[in-house]
């Protein structure tokens, strides 16, 4: 064989070996992967209950003591009464705790354990350090646009939030 | 008003017929348990409890609009199908989804439960917007 030959050749292999052995740099960023994590496995009772009102927020936005925290005091939620049936609440505190960022291995959005404790249960996605990180180039008067509202409308901006995750690429805030 | 006799007379209409509750059945339900004739109702009160009801900043119009006819939105921005049967096929017949909302809603808006007289009421005035 000749050496241009077998040299083609052992490139080509390597090259090879190393698309299948080590990990391929990702045309995604991190925080990308990360986002795409937070497409839960829907639930018709949650998604009918909890999205009645807003968006049926991915499980893996908070951890599972703030979901603890949030259906335990369903009668004042957020300044509405959104009392469930002892039944329906069960069924979605089980679907919370299944699927809540801790359960999913999602720690991470929380920081290191020290960081964690200090923010204790929040009932706010839109009060965790996390969340204001990932919007901190979004001025106060874009919240408040007419198609927006409230940083509580995911879904104005995050077009496919609940099948398809947080992808960074999908957004588009509305004028 | 005997809260356990509506909800009993509710719960009979859902097992006879889950899918077939009308606006009609659920509002002579309540006149029942108020203990009123449907001749006895009050479209007039069930307008102004709509429109007047509750003193504080929450109101039914503020999600509703003051149109019943027309899609409302949720302070999160969900939309809210119109209230009017006319203008929603869906409304009202489901007995335990209607019992759900008026007990939320009117907690929130007047800050204590409706009774089944202004519940009827109310339907009965939805009943005739066109």
């Amino acid at each position: 064989m000749k050496d241009v030959t077998k040299g083609v050749l052992v490139v080509g292999v390597v090259l090879a070996a190393s698309a299948v052995l080590l990990p391929w740099p990702d045309a995604r960023a991190d925080s990308d992967r990360r986002a795409s994590h937070l497409a839960a496995p829907t639930h018709a009772v949650f998604e009918a209950e909890c999205g009645a009102c807003h968006l049926a927020y991915p499980p893996g936005l908070l951890p599972a003591v703030s979901w603890t925290r949030i259906m335990a005091g369903l009668e004042q939620h957020f300044g509405e009464n959104a009392a469930l049936a002892p039944a329906v609440a069960a069924d979605i505190r089980a679907y919370l705790m299944a699927h809540a960022a801790d359960a999913q291995g999602m720690a991470w959005r929380w920081g290191e354990a020290a960081d964690r404790a200090a923010q204790g249960a929040p009932l706010r996605i839109t009060g965790t350090a996390w969340f204001k990180h990932e919007h901190d180039e979004i001025a106060e008067t874009v919240w408040r646009r007419p198609a927006i509202g409230s940083p509580a409308n995911c879904g104005a901006c995050h077009r496919d939030a609940v099948t398809r995750g947080f992808d960074e690429h999908r957004i588009r805030i509305p004028e | 008003m005997n809260k356990a006799l509506v909800m009993a007379s509710l719960s009979a209409c859902a097992l006879n017929a889950a899918a077939a509750e009308t606006p009609l059945h659920l509002r002579d339900g309540y006149a029942r348990a108020a203990g009123l004739a449907p001749a006895e109702l009050s479209v007039a009160a069930g307008e102004a409890l709509f429109r007047r009801g509750g003193d504080g900043e929450r109101q039914c119009v503020s999600c509703h609009t003051e149109d019943p006819r027309r899609k409302g939105k949720t302070r999160a921005g969900k939309l809210i199908a119109p209230l009017a049967p006319s203008a929603n096929a869906a409304r009202f017949t489901d007995a335990a989804k209607a019992e759900k909302w008026f007990a939320r809603n009117c907690a929130d808006v007047l800050g204590r439960a409706c009774s089944a007289r202004e519940k009827a009421n109310l339907i009965a005035w939805l009943m005739t917007i066109n």
